[in-house]
């Protein structure tokens, strides 16, 4: 310290010294993008209680509400199916409805789904055919139908996994020139998973025909949103990919049509990906093994009643006379036969054969897997020897 | 066919460069991608000019995130593509383990079938080459675990073009390791000469011999050749058993060469506890047990984190170790 203090003292000053230091500018800079556009609204985008809805198709506006009711209805029966041993488990969307349906029909034929475990109902909705779509539930196998003839991707559950595949489809369908859209969908929690932000981040660099649909439900399992992120909104994350971002009332079916429609439009112009976050509630547990009495209160979950995807429309519509009880009866007859069949398709036990084990874990089996085939078959047949 | 024009001996690197570059010329649904795969050809210059020729949607530098590459694959993949994935260096395709093992390995499995994964993941892998932490890890028990993929490492110029093609052409994903300390060794093989394409999971006979067997794959084999040269001076006429692929197991030909020998020591890089050495043991011995005329012994790296660049010569399995070893094959009851 002496020394440096010595030495500081001795050092002659150069010459014009005197006047300040400055140093040399940096070269000039500005952001590649203007953010603003990116930026989500302040407000959840919503279409129910504006004029807006008069201006609907009230074609799509039928359709979207007897999706509803049917998607309910699904919910119910299937969360039955667990209460009689004929399900493993179900992770409900009832009080999501409107953001599975809305996704189903955003999509054309050829465009791909890339659902989560939570998301049987999107891909119902879609078209699928429920007991398929239940497979993986109930533990026959883990997908219970052809990704490729459905253009659905096997229901995902270890988290925000098949965002990536999601984009890494929709490049590859590009790069064919085909003008698929892929359509992904991924909950609040999964927005923290490293294969989300890897998953933007390709889709924006690739500009590639994605759309990223954020169910917010409110929880991971029991934990809030406010433990999740910072962000102001998950539809901010959008900016700093450098696509926009959309902030929807996720409960509002129209609005949610809308905005993944015009996502999807987007993506299939060439317009690259869009980050879409439904604003909306988990009404039932995370899935009938759970306690949601644990994380949070009663009154939340009435609030959240009243602002119920199907009670909003129905009223709505009706309200403004374009939904009759006709179509109510029609929507909710269809809604129990559908519950009907699927119940009664539901309580035959599946026929499974033990030896599909070793059938596709590779193309060709290895020899040790036919080592192994084999010993499962001896096994087999002494059982039924026995 | 596409003609060859090289006509000196071909590196390793320049032979795989060859197998990419021959299937993308032969399959448009082939597509490389990576870090840095493109305008630099990879840091080991192994898809050097494959950008050039065939372009940049075909030859992709991607975002440097290694769960994003080979997660996108995985939806190229299902799209009908052929990617083949480079991850940079060993230690640096963990990150996409999750996409590796939750997707890659078991899609095929999850749809009954109807989705297979025809993928390739070359790692550059295992050490000798200097390289300071995380560049030299040799991670091949990690796939081996996960049922679904296959598990390939080529020791000699002429493998590293035959299996990486029969890789590509693979409707399996593939885990190819390409021992980076062998990327610059040179084979009479040229690039102009017709190159059979291997078929994966059949083991090679390297050298042929009647009082013992090296069991052993990628970077050891040039290591395993030399120890059967030594030790031909003290009396040891060794057969050296390349196994090039992990993952179908060739317990036949490893089999077969034991039951002659008798005698059998399984030599790799990667660590001892866990690692491959104690499956192929294991094999051997539920199979050959009553040929054997002494335990099966592993020689291999030290159960520890990869040491320091220059500690590493100590950690690695060389001919002086391979030989003890073979020395102590000489098993009397009690001893
Ligand atoms: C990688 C991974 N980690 C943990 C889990 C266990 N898990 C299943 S669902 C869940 C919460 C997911 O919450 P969110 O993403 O908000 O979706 P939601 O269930 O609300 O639809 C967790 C932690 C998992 N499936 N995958």
């Amino acid at each position: 310290m002496d020394s440096l203090q010595q030495r500081s003292s001795t050092v002659q000053e150069p010459p014009g010294a005197a006047t300040a230091y400055r140093p040399t500018p940096p070269p000039a800079w500005k952001p590649r993008t203007d953010p603003a556009p990116l930026l989500p609204d302040a407000e959840p985008f919503r279409v129910l209680g504006t004029d807006a809805v008069a201006a609907a198709d009230p074609g799509l506006l039928r359709r979207l509400y007897a999706e509803l009711v049917r998607g309910r209805r699904y919910n119910a029966q299937a969360t039955a199916l667990t209460k009689q041993g004929r399900l493993a488990v179900y992770p409900s969307t009832t009080g999501q409805e409107a953001c599975e349906v809305a996704a189903a029909l955003a999509l054309e034929d050829r465009d791909w789904l890339f659902p989560s475990y939570r998301d049987t109902l999107a891909a119902v909705a879609r078209g699928l055919d429920p007991v398929q779509a239940l497979t993986l539930l109930r533990g026959d196998w883990h997908t219970g139908y052809d990704p490729r003839e459905h253009r659905i991707a096997p229901l995902c559950t270890p988290l925000a996994t098949q965002l990536p595949h999601a984009v890494g489809l929709a490049h590859a369908a590009r790069l064919k020139g085909d003008d698929v859209v892929a359509l992904a969908m991924v909950g609040d929690g999964g927005t923290s998973e490293g294969d989300f932000h890897e998953a933007l981040n390709f889709a924006a660099v690739w500009q590639a025909p994605v759309v990223f649909l954020v169910q917010n439900n409110g929880f991971a399992i029991s934990v809030p949103l406010a433990k999740q992120t910072a962000a102001p909104s998950l539809a901010h994350k959008a900016v700093g990919y450098g696509m926009p971002g959309r902030l929807v009332d996720g409960n509002d079916a129209v609005a949610v049509h809308q905005v993944l429609t015009e996502a999807v439009a987007r993506a299939r112009r060439g317009g690259g990906p869009t980050l879409v976050e439904a604003v909306t509630y988990r009404i039932d547990a995370h899935t009938n093994a759970d306690d949601a009495t644990r994380y949070r209160g009663d009154s939340e979950v009435e609030t959240w009643r009243a602002h119920d995807p199907i009670l909003i429309l129905e009223r709505e519509l009706t309200e403004r006379g374009m939904l009759d009880e006709d179509t109510k009866r029609e929507a909710a007859e269809a809604a129990e036969t559908m519950a009907a069949a699927l119940r009664e398709r539901m309580n035959a036990d599946p026929a499974l054969d033990p030896m599909d084990l070793f059938a596709h874990v590779y193309a060709e089996q290895t020899t040790q897997l036919r080592e192994q085939a084999a010993q499962l078959r001896a096994e087999l047949d002494a059982e039924s020897e026995a | 066919m596409p003609t060859r024009t090289a006509a000196k001996p071909a590196t390793m690197a320049q032979a795989l460069q060859r197998a990419m570059r021959d299937a993308m010329a032969e399959d448009p649904t082939v597509h490389v991608m990576g870090e840095d795969v493109g305008t630099l050809g990879g840091v080991f210059r192994v898809t050097d000019g494959l950008a050039k020729e065939f372009g940049e949607d075909r030859c992709t530098d991607t975002p440097l995130a290694e769960a994003g590459i080979l997660g996108t694959a995985v939806g190229m993949a299902m799209y009908g593509l052929r990617p083949v994935v480079e991850m940079q260096f060993d230690a640096f395709a963990y990150p996409a383990f999750e996409q590796l093992i939750s997707h890659v390995s078991r899609m095929r499995n999850r749809t009954r079938g109807a989705m297979p994964m025809p993928l390739v993941i070359r790692v550059p892998y295992g050490g000798g080459i200097g390289g300071v932490e995380h560049h030299s890890d040799s991670s091949e028990a990690y796939y081996m675990a996960t049922p679904g993929l296959h598990v390939v490492a080529p020791a000699t110029v002429e493998d590293a073009y035959g299996l990486l093609r029969a890789a590509i052409a693979s409707d399996d994903p593939v885990v190819f390791l390409e021992p980076k300390r062998l990327y610059w060794s040179k084979s009479d093989w040229s690039p102009e000469a017709p190159a059979a394409v291997e078929p994966i999971g059949k083991a090679v006979v390297r050298r042929s011999g009647r009082s013992a067997t090296l069991i052993t794959y990628g970077p050891s084999v040039p290591v395993c050749m030399e120890a059967a040269e030594a030790a031909q001076a003290e009396g040891w006429d060794l057969e050296v058993v390349d196994l090039r692929s992990l993952v179908p197991f060739d317990d036949e030909t490893v089999c077969a060469s034991v039951r002659r020998t008798g005698r059998a020591v399984v030599v790799h890089e990667s660590t001892g506890f866990g690692g491959p050495g104690g499956e192929i043991a294991a094999r051997v011995t539920e199979r050959c047990f009553h040929h054997l005329e002494a335990p099966v012994l592993r020689v291999a790296g030290f159960d520890i984190p990869y040491p320091p660049p220059m500690l590493e010569r100590h950690h690695l399995p060389g001919v002086d170790r391979v030989l003890d070893a073979v020395a102590r094959l000489q098993w009397e009851a009690g001893s």
